[in-house]
């Protein structure tokens, strides 16, 4: 029995201790915006939020996030209006969309740490987020526009 | 005179022998009826419960899913299997029937009520330097606040002769110290607080101190660093390989927090010695210990961690890419690991840099490997923050390639037959519940 906070609600999932956070998100609970790619961990399509930094929930067994505060793509803002969502939007960044809800969830906890990044910062944070699509550049500059955005309104959510 | 010989010889070894006997020889002492908490007061009960907490005996005294303090937690010495003692109030499997005196004479001698002596896992060296009152209230908390597990021992797995448990006196005899705690009056009223509690209850050096080869303590090399359970215990000493040196802030946020942005997190064995442990402290006893283990690394207090070179190296080596369709090592890390262990022009906590980490710059690559296979759970490290485990996601090959690239990058020459140690990791026991 798994016991963990997800999007602010306890959650219980009666499953083996060795399976795999991304498996109880999708299967278990239902909340399917996280997506499952490489499944070792390399791709970045899996990111959630585990205690505000993101966590490739593919490869990350569920005992490990027992009482944890876990958030996922459906979680992030109230109304889909967190700055990296708005930006999204305003530059049109998906194309097939698949990975983004990590990519979103990965830029997001860039964001915390490092409010306002170069370039070089992005590339190395987000080099672990693979797109198919290579909607890269327009990633970069969306997140710019986020950083942006939230030093304007002098708010982070 | 060749008889005269062999009496005098026989004579000396049959009087040695019994000598020992005796030496060896504990009397039982009488059982009692259990402890009811009318016995104690509520605040010895509570200091009891403190100091249980400060010495993380469930840790040891509890197996994984299994009831507190009952018992059976495996053990995997070089001398064989050895399981922990059920320490609830339990009568019949127990220490429910232990008097004060037995359980007093059991920490600090490690001899048991009924006169058989204790093997050495259990550190009732550094429990002797406790004092009768502090031992008390641990009694108290045990007997009163427990509830008591009706669970029998399993069977040790150690071998003949080592099984023979009069054989112990003979370690006791030659490893032992069985002094009481002595004050160095050179040093600060806290720093001897600190030291109290770090060379007693705490019993730091059981894991941090080298052991000889039959498992006694070199006291000569006290905190210096140590195998146990499949990782490294670090050096706490000037002897340490970490390139920046820890100050008593540094590691008390270490022992608060679960992590040093300097140093690194509790993983491993440390994590529920911090966790489950050092944090029923109350502040000033962190302190002081923080305070005692600073005056052993000799680090400079007023030094700045963010001034340091070895620091500034660090960070700007995150910023020299290597090229990543030649260095299969950099191209791992900077898909699997660099999301979050990448710092912009200033450290940020939560997201550690590798390369200052302490596991990188061991003698061994044990405790980054093991990090690396099966990740830090959320009641280790940082609360409620995971790093997840590459154990079914990268290969030896793989793993060894990200080490070796950090290593590189923290300018440490390289570790040798790498990719066989980590094969090696790999397969060890597991231990942490």
């Amino acid at each position: 029995m798994a016991k963990f906070i997800l999007n602010g609600e306890s959650m219980t999932a009666d499953v083996e201790s060795d399976t795999p956070l991304l498996w109880v998100i999708r299967d278990e609970l239902n909340m399917t915006g996280t997506k499952f790619g490489c499944g070792i961990g390399t791709c970045g399509a899996c990111t959630v939020h585990v205690g505000g930094r993101a966590t490739r929930s593919c490869i990350t067994p569920v005992s490990s996030v027992e009482g944890a505060e876990i958030t996922t793509i459906e979680g992030l803002s109230e109304k889909d209006d967190h700055p990296l969502q708005v930006s999204w939007k305003n530059l049109q960044v998906p194309q097939c969309g698949y990975c983004q809800s990590g990519q979103i969830m990965q830029a997001a906890a860039l964001l915390k740490d490092i409010p306002k990044p170069t370039d070089k910062d992005i590339d190395a944070v987000m080099g672990g987020n693979l797109c198919r699509c290579m909607t890269y550049v327009r990633i970069r500059s969306a997140i710019h526009e986020a950083a942006n955005a939230i030093e304007i309104k002098g708010v982070q959510s | 005179m060749l008889k005269r010989i062999v009496y005098g010889v026989s004579g000396a070894v049959i009087i040695g022998l019994g000598l020992f006997s005796f030496y060896a020889w504990n009397p039982s002492i009488d059982p009692i009826t259990p402890q009811v908490k009318s016995d104690y007061s509520p605040q010895i009960i509570e200091q009891g419960k403190v100091l249980a907490a400060a010495g993380y005996c469930s840790t040891c005294h509890t197996p994984a899913g299994g009831k507190p303090y009952a018992g059976n937690y495996e053990m995997h010495t070089e001398f064989g299997t050895i399981y922990s003692s059920n320490i609830t109030p339990d009568v019949e499997t127990g220490i429910g029937s232990w008097s004060e005196d037995a359980f007093n004479r059991a920490m600090r001698s490690g001899v048991s009520r009924d006169g058989h002596h204790l093997l050495p896992a259990f550190p009732f060296e550094h429990f002797n330097k406790m004092t009768d009152e502090d031992i008390r209230a641990i009694y108290a908390y045990i007997m009163t606040s427990v509830p008591a597990v009706n669970q029998v021992k399993k069977e040790n797995g150690i071998p003949f002769p080592l099984n023979i448990r009069w054989l112990q006196a003979g370690w006791k005899l030659l490893f032992a110290d069985t002094q009481s705690f002595q004050t160095n009056d050179n040093k600060s009223e806290q720093w001897n607080r600190g030291a109290y509690l770090a060379e007693g209850i705490a019993h730091c050096g059981a894991c941090h101190t080298p052991r000889n080869v039959l498992g006694g303590e070199k006291y000569d090399q006290m905190y210096q660093g140590a195998d146990i359970d499949g990782w490294i215990a670090p050096s706490l000493t000037a002897t340490s390989t970490s390139p920046i040196p820890w100050r008593a802030q540094d590691f008390y946020e270490y022992l608060t927090t679960g992590n040093s942005p300097y140093h690194g997190s509790a993983a491993g064995p440390m994590a529920p010695v911090m966790h489950k442990g050092l944090s029923a402290l109350p502040e000033h006893d962190v302190q002081a210990i923080s305070l005692y283990f600073a005056d052993h690394s000799g680090a400079n207090e007023s030094d700045d961690p963010a001034a340091n070179a070895n620091l500034q190296a660090a960070i700007k080596a995150q910023h020299t890419q290597a090229d990543l369709r030649i260095d299969e090592g950099a191209r791992l890390y900077a898909t699997a690991c660099q999301a979050c262990h990448y710092s912009s022009d200033e450290l940020v906590k939560g997201r550690p840099l590798l390369t200052l980490g302490s596991a990188t710059h061991l003698e061994q690559p044990t405790n980054l490997v093991n990090v690396i296979l099966d990740g830090v759970r959320s009641d280790q490290g940082i609360s409620g923050v995971v790093m997840p485990g590459f154990r079914d996601a990268l290969s030896d090959q793989d793993i060894s390639a990200i080490v070796a690239y950090l290593r590189q990058s923290a300018g440490q020459k390289p570790w040798p037959e790498l990719q066989q140690k980590v094969t090696e990791i790999r397969n060890q026991p597991r231990f942490e519940q």
